[in-house]
């Protein structure tokens, strides 16, 4: 019987509320928002309150997923990685640039969003970049 | 005039009259208790903030977690800990640090079989008398005080003497205001310690459409206020959660008071009294009442 709340902030949105993980026996059985968190000072949004919610769903992805013959199929990352520089490299020599974009998220970090904003812009050479926060 | 909420968070430091001593005070009771005790549930002081906890006998063994952090603001509502706990583990013994509401939510939780009484010892201790005043308490100290001295109570919340001499007009306008700022986050339902319903009345189509802002006035916040009836025990964790700073102490004090001019009952005051509003059919059978 080992209970515990692990702090964490909400994946949600760029706002990051603090919020706790209830953690029994090593599984997430709730949430409780922070409350000496000065910024969302012990409230949460739907989202937040139920930000854990994602963890153990069916439809969650555990592996990377690769189009082969019209289905989805598991595939490792190197496979997948190396799919998707190839045809991003083709794209670029072939349609140009401007021919790919690139879409970032609240769920990465501020250093993570940087990088693929530079890496777009810097070696793809586009500025084909949007967030998932304006969609 | 402009209706006006209330947004009040417990420090995290050492309130202004609470001793350190006192702390140190529950720590021991605690040490003491879990020689006896599965688990103490309290909250435990981490590097970036203060959490619910389940504090073990052999945990200072580790030497990781040690009842050194064992910390009492802000408040949480730990009898829902409690309560999870006794659900999983069907045999476990279990203290609780506790303040006055937390003893009031377990009172009203153990009528409703929420909480096991005897696998629980409550571990009370009195709140500061700063403390009751932003509470507006009424009973700042649990009747099983084992650290502390009852302070006294808090004046009555200012804002029910205001909304006591607005016409039904001005009231109606009043809860307009305030609903509408409503964003259906359903904290003050889940941060709630007597709201363990497994099918919500709140998340029911039938009554609050799905996917729309402002949720239905005033069905969304009056459902939840009819369910509280006689279960309210008035530890505010609903306004304090409350994300768009609705007063909502406000409306559950005016039930409270009706609670206990109506039908005389005042949740979380005595463990043997039933609520007034349980019903059990396979143990009483329906009568026809007269007039009705």
């Amino acid at each position: 019987m080992e209970y515990k709340n692990v702090l964490t902030t909400c994946v949600y949105c760029g706002c990051g509320c603090g919020l706790y993980l209830e953690v029994l026996d090593g599984r997430i059985t709730g949430v409780w928002p922070a409350k000496t968190n000065d910024v969302s000072q012990g409230k949460l949004c739907i989202k937040g309150w139920n930000v854990a919610g994602f963890v153990y769903h069916p439809d969650r992805l555990t592996t990377p997923l690769v189009r082969k013959d019209g289905q989805l199929v598991e595939a490792t990352w190197d496979e997948a990685l190396s799919l998707i520089a190839g045809r991003l490299g083709t794209f670029k020599a072939e349609s140009g640039p401007g021919s790919t974009a690139f879409l970032c998220s609240a769920k990465c970090t501020n250093e993570e969003n940087y990088l693929v904003q530079k890496w777009a812009r810097a070696v793809i050479g586009t500025n084909n970049v949007d967030h998932c926060a304006r969609l | 005039m402009t209706p006006r909420g209330t947004n009040q968070q417990m420090p995290v430091s050492t309130p202004v009259g609470e001793s350190a001593s006192m702390i140190e005070a529950i720590r021991q009771v605690v040490a003491e208790r879990l020689n006896d005790l599965d688990g103490v549930v309290a909250l435990r002081k981490a590097a970036a903030g203060v959490a619910p906890h389940l504090f073990r006998k052999g945990d200072d063994a580790d030497g990781y977690i040690r009842l050194s952090e064992l910390e009492i603001v802000p408040r949480y509502p730990l009898m829902t800990v409690v309560s999870r706990l006794h659900k999983t583990f069907p045999d476990v013994r279990l203290g609780v640090v506790a303040r006055g509401c937390d003893e009031r939510a377990y009172v009203e939780m153990a009528k409703r079989e929420q909480i096991d009484p005897d696998r629980l010892t409550i571990i009370g201790f009195a709140c500061t008398a700063e403390e009751a005043q932003e509470c507006y308490c009424a009973a700042p100290y649990p009747q099983q005080l084992a650290v502390g001295t009852p302070p006294p109570p808090g004046p009555a919340n200012p804002l029910v003497a205001r909304y006591d001499a607005m016409s039904l007009d001005e009231r109606r306008v009043f809860w307009k205001r305030q609903f509408v700022k409503c964003i259906k986050c359903y904290g003050c339902r889940n941060i709630c310690p007597e709201c363990f319903c497994e099918a919500c009345a709140m998340e029911d189509a039938a009554w609050v459409e799905p996917g729309v802002l402002a949720p239905p006035f005033p069905v969304f916040h009056l459902i939840r206020a009819m369910h509280m009836a006689s279960r309210c025990v008035a530890c505010r964790q609903c306004e304090l959660t409350c994300a768009a700073h609705i007063p909502l102490t406000v409306l559950y004090d005016l039930l409270r008071r009706d609670m206990e001019t109506l039908l005389g009952y005042v949740p979380g005051a005595d463990i043997a009294v039933q609520p007034p509003l349980s019903l059990t059919l396979t143990d009483a059978p329906l009568r026809a009442s007269a007039g009705h």
